[in-house]
């Protein structure tokens, strides 16, 4: 690791202030930042801690009936306190390990947006809004590819809104030596339709499988998807599975998911 | 009958208080004072020629001591090889120069070729990414059977191909078996792959070197399962320093399996560089250079014929390997796939011919030798698959085309045609035992019930034999082994009773010092309290082998039991004189001293108190004090054998495999600690249910380690385990012993992985995928998916 400072803001204006820094970064839980430091593969100046921000911590409701979950809360947290959305508790609790799920924030996740991330599948798949320091973003426009996102220079991911479908389940194919995702699929059941994000398998990072969702919103059950198929093309090929295995279990798990929601 | 105390009492390992508390002497804990730290600078590319290294600016960086290059070791050897095999013409293997720093080239990644020894562990970072190296890639060498071309490149320049040894057993059996396999009623043919495993040991390697400029002695701290062994090799080959001037310590070792039983560049690195900077240096592994820079294990590559007559009785095995010897002859590296592999093919079955044919090869890649089992897991496994797959084609039952088959309990002890007498077993035994802790009978029913959730069950046999107690030293000096495989102990009787026993066996996490402490206390009928095991220095053990091969009880623990022995002679001629009886009246029995046939007695105190205050005791007889020293070389190898039984689960939908349950009946002979030998079992199990379905060291097309970090390596976690279920009630003790052992270190990783992979196309074949005979290791999900899919 080379030498950087730390800045340890209060407040989401403070951050924003901090991160105009040359070569600054900001700091979730760091579950990705610090091992990449670690290996000197990262050389950030100053990093921003956005742990201490009051403001980006816990879960509410909104007028609307969103669950707004603040940028800097831990996927244990929201296991455990978000229980208005069970599907969305439940991938938090899958999350890694304990010691990944008491650092890890949802706001550092949906920034670095990792192929093979849990939560990108949720909020895609929920429709949510990704909200920043200085806008609104919606799911469909935030996530851009493959650690890739909307979000600017120094802006800070302070909530994500999760509209509550239906019903939803989430349900993950482990990669076995990571235990990412080699393949998670989300399917959400809301009044006007069915949403289904896959993440894990895309070399686009984060998608929906449209076909699904059309599927499913005129008949939501397992059978729906019966001929449905999803080319191998353009999905992650490596060494725990090939991108036509990765659309076969696609499948796989999105009829589970649609089981179990 | 349970006991409390002594041989067959599972007593509690007194090593994991300090173990488990943290309290545990690791070599990263030992802080030399004024020490300084090596950075090593390593091959990114798998194979180049080096036309520079500019180490000036590195050199000038705050901190910096020396930057070190292949010219700082002119004058030293290259690393050892301690073991030469001679190829199926009588020639030697070739022996490449395995230097400390890369020389001219580097042939794989993670070769080191500098070294940058600073004040901190940082300074020595920041000037490692001063260090210019200029390298022009050179096409690597990685497929096996493309490195025997005769275009293709080479990994040393200096040899006449890629080509280690071609190496033939027996050879003289070469054209009986080919008669064999050519009348044969039946011959089944399997090609398989043993996957490359990296051993992941808890502890990463460490190495710390203090040299004494008032002395002109050097003390190495290291991670090492045979801290004699890497006094001898690097003291009398690498950096000509006679023994009474280098000590090697190692101390607690977190784990080797193996990986920690080679003399590695790093030690020899960290020796030299203290005395040119004249400061202790320390290097500590990081995990990603673990993954590049321990020697890896297995990686071979077979094809095995079996020959049946028309009843099934097997008439001759031939096999066709490559192994993979990496870049570098690693310390026992040739040994693996020849003497500790070919020796082992005809299982426990009497099958009268089998010829062996292994090409050993160099590639661009990390090098190669023992992980558990080392060899015999390689050979268990292509014999105990294509036992298997001749039950299916002939459609008999498995279990009963290896009962057949087996050498019978009233054969023994019997002659292998590969060279080998096994003294005892009783594989009708063992077999019978696992089939009834399984229930065999049953097994239809259970997968009739997966059936009915959409599971395909399938139910894996596999029995095998390993050849332990490593080893006959005259006998493994006609092989090719340049040392010999005997093993020490010194029993230090101290003057109010109490033992310390010096063992030349080390411990890294087996338990020795409270097994190794039941023998003794049993043998003289005092407790283990009484007795302390040292291991691991050589300032104060004698000259010893170390562990590995599952030897330590067998060679270790004899030892121990014949200076026990002579303790306890001369103990009695103490008695004697203190009773003033004939010393061939005296009697030990629980720590008292008795003449036979009246009620004279003494306690172990007085006569040990006598030994070091002689004030009444037959000084013109004997010399005060009781310190006595044995070596004990065996006569042969152990066998230890067993039955091993695999139940799987695969979801057709995804081809992940759930292993359900796993039983190991096995046969140990003698059994010292029941625990510690459940707990080795367990352990052997697991990783052989990692190689089975999870561990995949791979490389890509140039040559880079893609499965370089726990991010791609799967290691096998408690998650993935059933609960085992293990017996070692058969016991047909050792014959050449004094403690009718076996051994038990090797056992669960030799005879699981067959057993699991047999499990799998066992539920694939019962779920209507008859078209799979064979998925090569690990056994994932993908692969699984891609057979049922092919």
């Amino acid at each position: 690791m080379y030498n950087f400072d730390i800045e340890t803001p209060s407040t989401v204006k403070d951050a924003v202030a901090a991160l105009k820094q040359e070569d600054a970064q900001p700091l979730g839980g760091g579950q990705t930042l610090i091992p990449t430091m670690k290996q000197r593969l990262a050389m950030p100046s100053a990093l921003v801690s956005l742990k201490g921000i009051d403001e980006m911590r816990g879960i509410c409701e909104d007028d609307d009936g969103r669950l707004c979950i603040g940028g800097s809360t831990t996927h244990a947290e929201v296991a455990a306190g978000a229980g208005k959305y069970p599907a969305l508790a439940a991938l938090a609790g899958q999350i890694g390990d304990p010691a990944v799920r008491n650092r890890g924030t949802i706001g550092g996740s949906v920034a670095n947006n990792d192929p093979a991330a849990c939560y990108p599948a949720a909020v895609l798949a929920s429709g949510a809004t990704v909200t920043t320091d200085r806008r609104e973003i919606a799911a469909d426009d935030y996530f851009q590819g493959m650690f890739t996102t909307a979000l600017e220079e120094g802006e800070i991911v302070t909530e994500v809104k999760f509209p509550v479908p239906e019903k939803a389940a989430y349900m993950k194919f482990e990669q076995p030596a990571s235990r990412f995702a080699l393949v998670g699929v989300f399917v959400a059941k809301f009044a006007d339709g069915v949403r289904v994000a896959v993440t894990g398998a895309s070399e686009e990072g984060v998608f929906r499988w449209s076909e699904a969702e059309a599927a499913l919103t005129s008949d939501f059950s397992a059978g729906a998807l019966e001929g449905l198929s999803l080319s191998g093309d353009g999905m992650i090929s490596d060494l725990h599975g090939s991108g036509d295995y990765r659309a076969h279990i696609v499948k796989v798990m999105t009829k589970r998911a649609v089981e179990a929601a | 009958m349970p006991k409390d105390g002594g041989i067959g009492a599972s007593s509690k390992r007194r090593e994991d208080v300090r173990f488990l508390t943290g309290a545990g002497n690791y070599t990263d804990d030992i802080n030399v004072n004024g020490q300084t730290y090596a950075w090593f600078i390593r091959s990114d590319v798998a194979h180049g020629k080096i036309n520079s290294i500019d180490t000036s600016a590195a050199q000038a960086m705050d901190g910096v001591l020396k930057v070190f290059t292949a010219a700082d070791f002119e004058s030293a050897g290259g690393i050892p090889c301690g073991w030469q095999v001679t190829d199926r013409h009588g020639q030697p293997m070739q022996e490449p120069k395995h230097p400390i720093l890369a020389e001219g080239k580097v042939r794989h990644v993670g070769d080191p070729i500098a070294c940058v020894v600073a004040e901190t562990l940082e300074q020595a970072r920041d000037a490692a990414e001063a260090v210019e190296i200029d390298i022009e890639e050179l096409e690597p060498v990685l497929d096996m059977k493309a490195a025997l071309a005769e275009d293709a490149p080479k990994v040393h320049d200096e040899l006449t191909s890629n080509l280690c040894y071609d190496w033939g057993f027996v050879e003289e059996n070469k054209e009986a078996v080919d008669e064999a396999i050519k009348n044969a009623a039946h011959v089944v043919t399997l090609e398989l792959t043993n996957n490359r495993l990296v051993a992941n040991p808890m502890e990463p390697r460490v190495a710390v070197a203090d040299y004494s400029r008032a002395r002109d002695e050097y003390t190495l701290y290291t991670t090492s399962q045979n801290p004699h062994v890497i006094r001898l090799l690097m003291g009398a080959f690498v950096l000509s320093i006679p023994e009474h001037k280098l000590r090697v310590v190692a101390p607690d070792v977190g784990g080797g399996f193996g990986s920690k039983i080679y003399h590695y560049a790093e030690e020899a690195f960290v020796t030299h560089a203290s005395k040119v900077v004249n400061r202790p240096v320390k290097w500590t592994s990081t995990r990603s250079e673990a993954f590049i820079s321990d020697a890896h294990g297995r990686d071979h590559k077979t094809k095995i014929e079996l020959a049946l007559d028309e009843n099934h009785m097997f008439t001759a095995v031939r096999t066709d390997t490559y192994a993979n010897m990496g870049a570098y002859l690693s310390t026992f590296a040739p040994s693996i796939p020849t003497w500790l592999h070919g020796t082992l093919m005809a299982g426990n079955y009497k099958t009268p011919v089998i010829y062996v044919n292994v090409k050993a090869v160099f590639t661009n890649t990390t090098p190669v030798d023992a992980y558990r089992g080392a060899g015999r897991p390689e050979a268990t496994y292509q014999l105990e698959r294509v036992i298997d797959k001749a039950a299916r084609e002939l459609g008999v039952d498995p279990a009963e085309l290896r009962r057949k088959n087996f050498i019978k309990p009233e054969e023994f002890p019997y002659d292998t045609p590969v060279a080998v007498t096994y003294d005892t077993g009783n594989y009708h035994a063992t077999l019978d035992k696992a089939l009834e802790m399984t229930d065999y009978a049953g097994f239809e029913k259970r997968a009739e019930e997966s059936k009915a959730r959409g599971k395909l069950r399938g139910y894996g046999l596999a029995h095998f034999i390993e050849a332990c107690g490593i080893a006959p030293s005259n006998l493994v000096g006609q092989l090719g082994a340049r040392a010999g495989l005997y093993e020490s102990a010194t029993v230090r009787v101290n003057a109010t009773g109490g033992i310390t026993v010096m063992t030349g066996s080390h411990s890294h996490g087996q338990g020795h010092e409270t097994s190794f402490a039941q023998v003794v206390a049993d043998m003289i009928g005092i407790d283990e309290g009484m007795i302390e095991i040292e291991h691991g220095d050589t300032a104060n053990t004698p000259m010893g082998m170390g562990t590995y091969g599952s030897r330590s009880i067998a060679v270790g623990g004899s030892a121990m039991v014949r200076a026990t022995e002579k303790i306890i002679n001369k103990a009695k001629k103490i008695a004697a004189h203190l009773m003033e009886a004939s010393e061939s009246d005296i009697e030990l029995k629980d720590g008292q001293f008795s003449v036979a046939g009246t009620d004279k007695s003494v306690a172990w105190g007085d006569v040990t108190l006598a030994a070091y205050v002689p004030h009444n005791y037959p000084l013109e007889e004997i010399e005060p004090g009781l310190e006595e020293t044995a070596f004990y070389d065996p006569s042969n190898f152990t066998y230890p054998s067993g039955a091993y039984v695999c139940e799987v689960e695969v979801d057709p939908e995804t081809g992940k495999v759930e292993v359900l349950g796993f039983t190991a009946a096995d046969d140990f002979g003698n059994v010292v600690n029941p625990m510690i030998v459940e707990g080795q079992v367990h352990g052997g199990v697991a990783q052989g249910i990692g190689q089975a379905l999870m561990e995949n060291c791979a490389y890509d097309e140039n040559g880079q380690l893609i499965s370089a970090s726990y991010m791609d390596y799967t290691m096998p976690r408690a998650d993935d385990m059933p609960m085992f279920d293990v017996d070692h009630s058969c016991q047909t003790p050792c014959t050449h012993n004094p403690l009718g052992v076996k051994g038990c270190g090797e056992a669960g990783a030799i005879g699981s992985p067959p057993a699991v992979v047999n499990a799998v196309i066992d539920a694939l074949h019962r779920g209507g995928y008859t078209n799979v005979e064979h998925i090569d290791m690990p056994v994932t999900p993908a692969r699984v998916w891609a057979a049922m899919n092919s």
